[in-house]
């Protein structure tokens, strides 16, 4: 069992393996992702997931919307255009015209946050040029520090000797304490037909592929990947590897790189899956500072008992005081 | 190149990585253009422009590689004072012909040349059979090889000044009005092509369908060859330019191909009254007076034909090429397609192939197919081309209906690329071996295992026939092993018969090194030229796969080259341009050509080497002629011969077009192919009565999640989901004119029919300002289709497609055309016909609209 709900540690050794093997992670550098989702294909067909559903969402080329019990994996596609850019050609752009008939509020500053506007809305032709489509793929954190593996009541989430965190199938029961409890919004139950969908009810998200790699295999979406941008590796290596990526990125002059989750001392413990990213992580949907739901876990337990203690005494001394 | 093919751009990415500027030039804003240094949104049909803007760039400021142009192209060679440029007939060359709507090319010679065509065919008869196809493994004839030379490249007729005053027009300014490219962004990639390139440094120009599916189609790639020779780009490392497939071993098919023109290794197939003895064949293919290794293609076809038919091929029988048939005329497919909606075609196959999606003009497509009496399916699934009986468009609208069908439709499942082993070719000309993973299961078959057994069971058919059309079944050789312990025919076996054999003398039986180990007289076989060498000394190279090692992966034909042409990559004197760059060089000590690649040139031959006056073929190639297979050893800038529809590329608009053409009185190539018929109507374009109702342009293209027109893929769920609607993408501002809501529907509508799609309102999307106006473009996928079988189904945007074709190779212009947008779904059965006919009606839209070949004013 783990004995420790936050702060730098090695997770597989706290979670009580003797001779664990190097903890093992994913980076997933979306500066070079060109959103092909082979990914999100290539874990469907490993892990036999069936399809998420036949819905154009309208947000870009995402048609699959979220992490979820049946998209373990999922490219977010944003689409893009600076704040100044905005400012800057409102005003001459003989086609700003047609754009205030939609009634595009225009005097808004981008703070980076996404876009709740239609796509497009906020850009005229002659900006184009400084136009981003950002892609990354998403996947399941591994966080050291697991809200869904902290809640778990039946043992069916558990902490691999790899440092990962996997759900078996056959043990959970459903319960969906897990589901609030991630702070990234990863893990979820399965929607489907009972006796018809594949593990319905249960739930479910990335293994690491913890069959394949056990055997020595790269995980199905970074086997798959064409350009790199899923890496899968030894944890601390991908760590380095990682800050030296950031760093020439920086001396090419692309400041906004930066990565998320690998640090240890932030509110999950830091991840076993991290990222490197072109903008802030609300862009791209991911929470800026996520903190692992049971983190005040000891600190509750500890002012529950005291609470108990102070109940019991109380009742103790309603005894004694009423004895007679 | 992001969005169809991801995994080779892993290459591009990591090129970017090692500090390569990639420039995106395309109507939309894509996956590629996500990571390109420079996104450049271009108006689709408008390229030549851009293209010969940029060739002015380099000429005008000097930017060309002067000893390369100088030694290597055709730029000194003088053009014959018969030549018109198209400044002087207002957009046409000299030599058109109003009644046949060909070209005479005579005038186009080089100087001193008669006719540098091929003299004893007109250019009509070429236009049938689809000559240009040829030119897809060597250069045009000419008449011989002598020519008359001006080094200092001043004299008015030279190439090079006659480019110059061709493209003087095509300024940065034009791009702009043409294009809708603003001459800064012009200016950005001219500057960093031309810096790019040169001793040190190399450019790499790369397209796809985006570039051929013209009217003019051919002309684009010729915009391309131009540039990059002029900049010393061709035959050097990092140079080139390269075709992106849409499909595995869509160059594999037309080397060894499946097009009714060409016979393997780009040997024209005999034409009826062109072709009727082996002699008469053989003078049309080679000019014994020209230079180069095509001189040599009786030994290929002799071989070919050994390989066909083995001890029946004689050299008394003319080795038994009176048995192949005769083509009589154009029967591409699209040809064949109307023919079959004519009765006049009675059987169809389709191997991997779904036109009932994919063709241009879907309604003809499935309405042709209603006309056969019988269709072969071989495919993964039940694709829409073999139930359009059911489930067509055309049976929602009442124009069939299924009791009326007499199609007899034979479905065979198909086995999928991991149940089977064979070679793919790559765009580089590589074949690589592909192993089979798993068996097939159930009754899906190989495509080999079905034709091997097509053909058993012919030759079973026919053997006791006496007719003479059945000669070249029974004469032909049948007899491929079986794969052990499986009923597939040997793909090595096969592979070893493309390769060849040596037949008689010391080394009968032995596999052939290479095709110049072939030879007329029947001592040799090979089923494909350009492959022998594939299986020499008996090992299989097409199945090498040493990593990081491009020398140990896979073969490229021609006997392993990987570069083209590469004896380019050294200066005249025999010496790499630069150290940098250094593919092969002349190696003085050895007396041979020595370097990283296998160099493209006779192995022995200095470069200081100079032919007797008089010698032809191999010999008459100069130590410093690094284009092989060129009649003159030249790269050729202006091209006096080859080309159905001018020697040098000249802008002309789209078939269907709301732009009118800003340089020439002719708005469209006068020589594409129009069908004047009811079923292929046109829309009016710029400078026609009605154009005003079909005012934007679209284009359509392919998504990563999908395959082509969606028989691999919306039959997958994995990939269904990930793009499950047909959908239109257009600018905000679009939307704001037309009233399109973000995933609301849209109606496109042309003179053919109408669509519908969902609605993707983006910023991927800009309006382009050409001239005083603002054209809007709508961006279409085509991968869905009407049918019952397939996760996903929806509106095919090749409906919108009429029926115009590039002359040289028949391809057809689905890549710009003109349209209608609309909000809302569009209706549905008979209504649509009528929907479609209200707008045929307000456009005054006859079978002549937009197909008058010759559009000047002044004829």
């Amino acid at each position: 069992m783990s004995t420790s709900f936050y702060g730098p540690l090695d997770p597989a050794p706290d979670a009580g393996w003797t001779d664990a093997p190097p903890r093992k992670g994913f980076f997933t550098d979306t500066s070079i992702c060109i959103g092909c989702k082979a990914c999100e294909v290539a874990c469907k067909e490993w892990n036999a997931v069936p399809d998420d559903g036949f819905t154009l969402l309208g947000s870009s080329y995402d048609n699959t919307g979220a992490l979820g019990a049946s998209t373990w994996r999922h490219v977010a596609f944003i689409e893009q255009s600076p704040a100044s850019d905005v400012l800057n050609r409102v005003g001459d752009s003989a086609l700003t015209g047609d754009r205030n008939a939609l009634g595009t509020d225009t005097t808004k500053v981008d703070l980076g946050m996404p876009s709740f506007d239609l796509p497009g809305m906020a850009v005229g032709a002659d900006g184009r040029t400084d136009f981003r489509w950002l892609m990354a793929s998403d996947v399941c954190k591994h966080c050291t520090h697991a809200g869904c593996l902290d809640v778990c009541p039946t043992g069916a989430l558990f902490r691999t000797e790899f440092g990962t965190v996997v759900v078996q199938d056959d043990i959970c029961n459903g319960c969906g304490y897990c589901v609030p409890a991630c702070p990234f919004g990863v893990i979820d139950r399965r929607v489907g037909e009972k006796g018809v969908t594949k593990n319905e009810g249960i739930a479910q998200k990335c293994t690491l592929c913890y069959d394949r790699i056990g055997d020595g295999l790269t995980p199905a979406c970074a086997k798959a990947c064409p350009t790199t941008s899923i890496q899968f590796g030894d944890l601390d290596e991908l760590r380095e590897r990682a800050e030296q990526r950031v760093e020439a990125m920086h001396a090419q002059g692309i400041s906004s790189a930066r990565l998320y989750g690998e640090d240890p001392t932030d509110g999950v413990g830091g991840v076993g899956a991290f990222f490197l990213l072109l903008d802030e992580p609300e862009v791209y949907g991911l929470p800026p500072d996520p903190v692992v739901t049971t983190r005040d876990l000891p600190e509750m337990w500890r002012k529950a008992g005291l609470a108990a203690l102070a109940m019991l005494a109380g009742a103790v001394a309603a005894f004694a005081g009423g004895g007679r | 190149m992001a969005e169809c093919h991801p995994v080779g751009f892993q290459w591009v990415m990591e090129a970017k990585a090692r500090g390569a500027k990639v420039i995106h030039i395309d109507p939309r804003f894509t996956r590629t253009s996500a990571h390109a240094d420079q996104h450049v949104p271009i108006r689709a049909g408008s390229d030549i422009v851009f293209l010969g803007a940029l060739i002015k760039y380099i000429l005008d400021n000097e930017k060309y590689f002067r000893e390369y142009v100088v030694a290597y192209t055709n730029a000194a060679t003088l053009v014959g004072e018969d030549f018109q440029d198209v400044d002087e007939h207002d957009g046409l060359f000299s030599g058109y012909d109003p009644e046949t709507g060909t070209y005479d090319t005579a005038s186009w010679s080089y100087a001193g040349h008669a006719d540098d065509g091929e003299k004893e065919e007109s250019e009509h008869s070429q236009r049938e059979r689809g000559a240009g196809h040829e030119l897809g493994g060597r250069g045009a004839n000419l008449e011989s090889a002598e020519v008359q030379r001006d080094e200092t490249l001043q004299h008015p007729q030279t190439v090079f000044q006659v480019l110059k005053r061709h493209y003087a027009r095509y300024t940065p300014e034009l791009v702009q009005e043409v294009c809708g490219v603003p001459p800064e962004a012009f200016l950005e990639v001219a500057e960093a092509v031309t810096s790019n390139s040169g001793r040190e440094r190399t450019t790499a120009w790369v397209y796809s369908v985006g570039w051929t599916q013209h009217s003019v189609g051919v002309q684009y790639i010729r915009g391309a060859a131009i540039i990059q020779l002029l900049l010393g780009n061709m035959g050097r490392p990092g140079g080139g330019i390269l075709a992106l497939r849409g499909h595995a071993s869509i160059q594999g098919s037309t080397d060894i191909p499946t097009l009714y023109n060409l016979l393997p290794g780009y040997l024209p197939m005999p034409k009826a009254g062109e072709h009727d003895d082996f002699e008469a064949y053989l003078d049309s293919v080679r000019n014994k007076d020209q230079k180069g290794f095509w001189t040599q293609a009786d030994a290929y076809t002799v071989s070919l034909l050994k390989a066909w038919f083995g001890q029946a091929a004689t050299a008394e029988n003319g080795y038994g090429f009176d048995w192949l048939p005769r083509i009589s005329g154009d029967h591409g497919t699209y040809r064949t397609v109307l023919d079959m909606l004519d009765d006049k075609v009675e059987g169809y196959f389709l191997l991997g192939q779904n036109p009932a999606v994919g063709s241009a003009q879907g309604k003809i497509q499935r309405l042709a197919m209603s006309h056969l009496k019988w269709l072969v399916v071989r495919d993964l699934n039940l694709i829409e081309s073999a139930t359009f009986w059911k489930d067509a468009p055309e049976i929602a609208t009442g124009e069939l209906r299924t009791e009326d069908i007499g199609t007899e439709v034979f479905f065979f499942p198909a086995a999928a690329h991991t149940e089977k082993e064979g070679t793919f070719t790559q765009t580089q000309r590589m074949l690589q071996w592909r192993h089979k993973a798993i068996e097939p299961e159930f009754d899906r078959r190989s495509e080999l295992h079905f034709i091997f057994n097509l053909g058993r069971i012919a030759k079973q058919r026919l053997a006791g026939s006496t007719l003479e059309r059945d000669r070249a079944i029974q004469a032909m050789t049948w007899d491929y092993p079986v794969e052990h312990g499986t009923e597939e025919p040997s793909g090595r076996a096969i592979l070893r018969e493309i390769n060849g054999f040596h037949l008689t003398g010391e080394r009968a039986g032995e596999l052939l090194d290479g095709f110049t180990d072939m030879r007329a007289d029947g001592s040799t076989s090979g089923g494909c030229w350009i492959y022998s060498g594939v299986y020499a000394g008996n090992v299989n190279r097409a199945e090498r796969r040493t990593p990081l090692q491009e020398s140990q992966w896979g073969w490229a034909w021609p006997m392993d080259r990987r570069v083209l042409y590469n004896r380019a990559s050294a200066d005249p004197q025999g010496r790499p341009w630069s150290e940098r760059k250094a593919l092969v060089w002349w190696d003085e000590e050895q007396g041979k050509w020595v370097g990283h690649d296998v160099p493209d040139f006779q192995l022995t031959k200095p470069p200081g080497y100079r032919p007797e006056p008089g010698s032809t073929g191999p010999d008459a190639l100069a130590g410093d002629d690094p284009f092989i297979m060129q009649a003159d050893g030249k790269g050729w800038l202006y091209a006096p011969t080859g080309l159905l529809d001018g020697p040098l590329p000249s802008h002309y608009e789209p078939h269907e077009s709301p732009v009118k053409n800003a340089l020439y009185g002719q708005q469209t190539n006068p020589t594409r192919m129009v069908y004047r018929r009811k079923e292929n109507l046109s829309n009016p374009s710029a400078g026609e009565p009605g154009a005003e109702v079909f005012p934007y342009v679209f284009t359509t293209y392919r998504l990563t999640e999908h395959h082509t027109a969606g028989g691999m893929s919306r039959w997958l769920p994995y990939l269904a989901e990930l793009q499950p609607e047909m959908f239109a993408e257009v600018s905000p501002e679009l939307a704001a004119e037309q009233g399109l809501e973000h995933l609301g529907y849209a109606t496109i509508v042309t003179a053919r029919t109408a669509i519908e799609a969902r609605v993707l309102v983006t910023d991927r999307m800009a309006p382009l300002r050409i001239g005083e106006k603002t054209v809007h473009q709508i961006g279409l996928p085509y991968h869905w289709g009407q049918g019952d079988q397939a996760y996903v189904t929806g509106d095919s945007a090749n409906d919108l497609f009429v029926l115009s074709l590039d002359p040289n190779v028949f391809i057809q212009e689905c890549k710009a055309a003109s349209c209608d947008i609309q909000p809302g779904r569009r209706p549905t059965g008979p209504a649509l016909l009528d929907y479609v006919e209200e707008y045929r009606r307000r456009a005054g839209i006859t079978t002549e609209t937009g197909n008058r070949l010759l559009t000047r004013d002044d004829p």
